[in-house]
This record gives structure tokens, C-alpha cells and sequence, in this order.
């Protein structure tokens, strides 16, 4: 009996042990690190509940009868059970389009990034993987590009290539391509002379496996942060565009261009111009508080 | 120092060339025949294919882009399609109204961003530090033409105190200012206030405490100089950001500058016009952050040293 109770403790005690020695996955220790960042939580739960209700408006509205057809008898309605936010110019539900915009500058934002990050990961690494005169052009490329400023290259393409979602996804996609390649190819550097990669190569594995299985995933954590902030930046920019005509058009909901519609309205009907901005405040905030939460928790040495 | 500056000079001519060959390629990749846009819709196809040989427009993409150097170095940017009047013309009518903008907002940027980064790296964590982080988070989250629009809103509409549109004295360039500086005034505080809070960690500060220093001296001598390096890079990347910001706020403001160029050239796929636009805020921004860079290595006495040692070893060899 006695025999049987030392071997479980015996048992136990190497159990604790695996515990306390066994590595913890990458994304594990960010987390736990990101958890007692209460800011960077508070952002979470924020882009959390947006996406939550951007994604369940049709439960709430439906997308032609509220935030497209017009009924021009409920203009200028004010706020009240029936239209929480009132109601615009043509007499659409103020809630709904501000919730169907989300939608759409949410769904232009996550593609945007998903271009940049495709387009910047090939570029950034293969420059920084295979060195010498492809690093050379490749970053002399991004040099010019990077000379013209974020917004006018946005707009440049955007006018070139037509007014249309995918249009402007591309353009806004192309337009942060630069900038992420440079940061991928800083983040890959330091990795391309380590040992593992050594091993791997002697293995013989091919260039790409050693790209995507053993390079990115140890370089992901500034493109991680790097892609947070551009989600939020490109909102920003995705609504500017809007704004000045460009990009996503009336009657289609999106808040630069509903900020654009209540600017000739704005002396009497403030609360047009209000809400649409707020909306873009709140997801925009959400997201660098994320974003910088993310920072920290990749690198602690950052943290005061 | 001058061979520092000499150099970065020459670097800036490749840029200009590749900035141009991008902008110019982007606009040539446009679907749409000029030729068809400045005689109207109801033109001739014989006219049409007339005007295209006298534009020169049959020629392959490495000529056309040839001669359009050309030209712009003889200050040659082409004519408007729509109002036949040279473009280069136009552009330098419009171009002060976005570069006082623009100049004005970094000015603000600067003279409220740095001071208040410093103050919140000194008292990090009281109420002070975090209202100045709170406001710059917000002011970073917010889109600088809804910042404008709020602003008529409050001081134009509401109290009537600056007017909201027009350039018609300087009262008008106040609130589009503001709202364009406000993105850069952000990012500088925040850039200042963690390059302090670096610095002010270091041994020298405590050892020039030690010596007896005043706070003072220790915070604008010691600490601000070396926690000033990485913000003057800022402050040239943000001269990009202020520009391209101006051309959103500009429409918010109704100022006849270079964004509302751009956009009715846009309106109008007046493409000569929109290259020569871009082109103009392009060189400009790289301009500044030439000028910024060779500041840069003003402040920064390790650069100095690295040129100025080139230079003696120089003259002991020859």
C-alpha cells in the first residue's frame, strides 16, 4: 500500500514538473500577457462587440428597407424608440447605416490588410531571405514608393483603377504594401543566420518551407502588431477616401461617405454628422489599444 | 558636412525620377482615351485618332515618359484637358494655400506635441500623463476632417467666433490647421514622451543629478537633446502625413489648394493635371524630409563626428 502511494507521488511530483518545464506555446505567453493589460482587454472586448453587432445587423434591420430605400415622408425624423438615432436626408434609419457602414469599412480594413500582408510577407522576406541584389531592388522599390505620401498614393490608385469596393481594396492594400515589406524584411533578418535555419537548410529543405515553417512564424509577432495598426489606419483612410468622393459611394452605407452627405446639413442637423464619426472613433480606438496592448506583450522591454 | 549634404542631394534625383515613373505609370494604366475627353463625346473617331498622332500618344510608354521629363525639367507639365491652361501655371496658384496649411499644422504640432510629451514623461502616471495619453489616442483614432467638422460645428456655427469656409483672412486657416495637426500633434507627443521616458532612465541622468544639476538642466539639457533625435525623423514623416491630410481637409473647408485640385482633376480624369498635382506633393514631402535629415545630422554629433573625421583623415593622407 505504502509502495503504491510512493510511486503516485513519485508520479505526481514528475507530472508538476513536466508542468513547470514543458515550453509554452508562443502565442500562449502573449496571451497571458496580453490578459493582465487591462487596456489592451478593453479594446478587445470593444472590437468584439463591434464585430459582434456589424455582423448580426440583419437580425435587427433589414439592408434594402432600412439602410437603402428612401421614404422621404420620416426625413430629419429625431431620435425616438422607432429610429434610436433618427433618421437622414432621404429618411433612412441612421442606426442602420451606421451599422451596415461598419460592415463595410471593417470588411475593406481586414481585406486591406490581407493584400499588404500577402504582398509585403513575399516581398519583405524574399528580400531579406535571399540578400544581395534582390534585397538591393526590391528595397530600392520600396524606397520610391515609400516617398510618396500614404494618402496620395491611396487616392492616385483609387482614381487610376475606378470607384469600386474591390478597387479601393486593392489600392489601399498596394498603397500599405511598402511599408509592411520594410517591416517584414527587418523582422526576417535577424532570423535568416539562426542555427535552426541552418539545421533546416542542411536537411534539405526547400526555400519556401523554410520561409513560411520556419522564418515567419518566429517573425510574426511585430507583423502582427504591424498589421493591427494598419487595420486601424486603414479605416481611417478608407473613410477620408469616402469622404472626398473616392472609394465607396452614396447610396451604399459607409461613414466617410455619410459624413460627406451631412456636411451641407450639418448647421441644422448636427446629429447626422455626429454619429457616423463616432462610430469610426470607437472601432479606430478599439483597435491601436489592441494594437499597442500587442506591442507590449511581444516585448516587455518596451513596457515603463 | 557639406559632402553629407552634397550626398543626400544627389540620392534625392533617383527618388524624384522613380517617384515620377510611378505616378506616371499608375496614370497610364487609366482606361479612358484623352484624346476623346478633350473633344467632347460627340467628336469623330477620325478626329479623335488625329489628335492622338499631334499629342503623341501612339508612342510606346518609354518615349512618352522620356519626353514628359523632359519637358517638366523645362517647367512643361502639359495642358489641362479641360481648361486648355498650363498646368504648371495653376499648380503654383493653388500650391500656397496647401503649403501655409501644411506648415502651419506642423508648426502647432510641434510647439504643443513636444512640451506636453516632455511634461508627461516627467510626471509619468499622475493625471497630468494620463489626460495628455488619453487625448492623443483619441486624436490619433479620429478622422482629421471629421475633427474639422466638429470644429464648425462648435466655433462656427454655435459661437460664430472663427468662420467656416473661405481664405479670406488668416482667421480661416485656424480651425483647418488645427484639425490637420492634430493626427501629427498625437503621434509627436506620444513619440517624445517614450524617447524621454527612455533617456531619463539612462546612467548619464543620474549621474548628472548626482552632480548637483538642476532638474531643469538635467530635463532640457541632458535629457530632451538625446531624447530629440528620434523625434526630428518624426517630424519629417509627418510633414507626408500633414499633406495628405491637408487635401481631405481642404474639402471640408472649401481652400482653393492642391486637394481640391486633385479631387476635381479626379472628377474630371484630367490626368495631366492629377500627375503634375500628385507630383508637386510628392517632391515636396521627400524635399522636406531632405532638409529634415540634413538637420538631423546637425543635431547629431555622432554623424557630425563620422563626417568631419573623414575629412581630417583626408587631409593627413594628401
Amino acid at each position: 500500500m505504502t509502495a503504491t502511494e510512493t510511486v503516485s507521488a513519485s508520479g505526481l511530483q514528475a507530472q508538476e514538473r513536466f508542468k513547470k518545464y514543458k515550453k509554452k506555446s508562443q502565442f500562449r505567453t502573449i496571451w497571458n500577457r496580453l490578459k493582465k493589460n487591462r487596456l489592451a482587454m478593453l479594446g478587445l472586448i470593444i472590437f468584439s462587440v463591434i464585430l459582434i453587432i456589424v455582423l448580426g445587423a440583419d437580425l435587427a434591420f433589414d439592408y434594402e428597407a432600412d439602410a437603402i430605400a428612401q421614404h422621404l415622408s420620416q426625413r430629419f425624423k429625431h431620435p425616438s424608440w422607432q429610429h434610436l438615432l433618427g433618421t437622414d436626408q432621404y429618411g433612412r434609419d441612421l442606426l442602420a447605416r451606421v451599422i451596415y457602414g461598419g460592415r463595410i469599412s471593417l470588411f475593406v480594413g481586414i481585406a486591406t490588410i490581407c493584400v499588404s500582408l500577402t504582398m509585403g510577407i513575399v516581398i519583405g522576406a524574399s528580400a531579406a531571405y535571399y540578400g544581395g541584389w534582390v534585397d538591393n531592388v526590391l528595397m530600392r522599390f520600396t524606397d520610391m514608393f515609400l516617398a510618396i505620401p500614404h494618402t496620395l498614393m491611396a487616392l492616385t490608385l483609387v482614381a487610376a483603377l475606378g470607384n469600386s469596393m474591390l478597387n479601393l481594396i486593392l489600392a489601399m492594400g498596394l498603397s500599405n504594401t511598402p511599408r509592411m515589406s520594410r517591416l517584414v524584411r527587418s523582422a526576417v533578418l535577424g532570423i535568416t543566420e539562426q542555427d535552426y535555419v541552418k539545421a533546416a537548410r542542411s536537411c534539405g529543405a526547400k526555400d519556401s518551407r523554410i520561409i513560411f515553417r520556419h522564418i515567419l512564424p518566429n517573425a510574426i509577432g511585430p507583423i502582427l502588431v504591424q498589421a493591427t495598426q494598419t487595420v486601424a489606419r486603414s479605416v481611417l483612410t478608407i473613410s477620408a477616401l469616402s469622404f472626398i468622393g473616392l472609394g465607396i459611394s452614396e447610396p451604399t452605407p459607409e461613414w466617410g461617405a455619410m459624413l460627406s452627405e451631412a456636411k451641407s446639413q450639418m448647421r441644422y442637423h448636427a446629429n447626422l454628422a455626429v454619429a457616423p464619426g463616432v462610430a469610426i472613433i470607437t472601432s479606430v480606438l478599439s483597435l491601436t489599444l489592441l494594437g499597442d496592448g500587442l506591442r507590449d506583450a511581444l516585448d516587455p522591454r518596451l513596457k515603463n | 558636412m557639406l559632402r553629407y549634404i552634397v550626398k543626400r542631394l544627389v540620392m534625392i534625383i533617383p527618388v524624384m525620377l522613380g517617384v515620377t515613373l510611378i505616378i506616371f505609370s499608375i496614370m497610364d494604366l487609366t482606361p479612358g482615351d484623352p484624346a476623346m475627353m478633350i473633344l467632347g463625346e460627340g467628336a469623330t473617331p477620325e478626329d479623335c485618332a488625329a489628335l492622338r498622332v499631334e499629342m503623341g500618344l501612339n508612342d510606346p510608354f518609354v518615349v512618352r515618359y522620356c519626353r514628359y521629363i523632359g519637358n517638366a525639367l523645362k517647367g512643361d507639365f502639359g495642358k489641362s484637358y479641360r481648361t486648355r491652361i498650363p498646368v504648371f501655371q495653376e499648380i503654383l496658384n493653388r500650391l500656397p494655400y496647401t503649403l501655409c496649411l501644411a506648415f502651419i499644422s506642423i508648426f502647432i504640432a510641434v510647439s504643443l506635441g513636444l512640451p506636453i510629451g516632455v511634461l508627461s514623461a516627467v510626471k509619468q502616471y499622475t493625471i497630468i500623463d494620463n489626460a495628455a495619453v488619453g487625448t492623443a489616442l483619441l486624436m490619433t483614432s479620429m478622422p482629421s476632417f471629421w475633427l474639422g467638422m466638429m470644429l464648425i460645428l462648435t466655433f462656427s456655427i454655435r459661437f460664430k467666433i472663427f468662420p467656416p469656409l473661405g481664405v479670406d483672412s488668416w482667421k480661416c486657416f485656424i480651425l483647418p490647421a488645427i484639425s490637420t495637426s492634430a493626427t501629427s500633434m498625437a503621434a509627436l507627443l506620444r513619440m517624445t514622451r517614450s524617447a524621454m521616458l527612455e533617456v531619463i532612465r539612462q546612467d548619464y541622468i543620474r549621474t548628472a543629478r548626482a552632480k548637483g544639476a538642476s532638474e531643469c538642466r538635467v530635463i532640457f539639457r541632458h535629457a530632451l537633446r538625446n531624447a530629440l533625435l528620434p523625434v526630428v525623423t518624426v517630424v519629417g514623416m509627418y510633414f507626408g502625413v500633414g499633406l495628405g491630410g491637408a487635401i481631405v481637409i481642404e474639402q471640408v473647408f472649401a481652400i482653393p489648394g492642391l486637394g481640391q485640385l486633385m479631387v476635381n482633376a479626379i472628377r474630371d480624369k484630367d490626368v495631366p493635371m492629377l500627375v503634375a498635382a500628385v507630383l508637386f506633393a510628392a517632391i515636396i514631402a521627400s524635399l522636406i524630409n531632405l532638409v529634415v535629415d540634413i538637420m538631423y545630422a546637425y543635431i547629431d554629433p555622432r554623424l557630425k563626428s563620422k563626417y568631419v573625421v573623414v575629412k581630417i583623415r583626408r587631409r593627413s593622407a594628401s
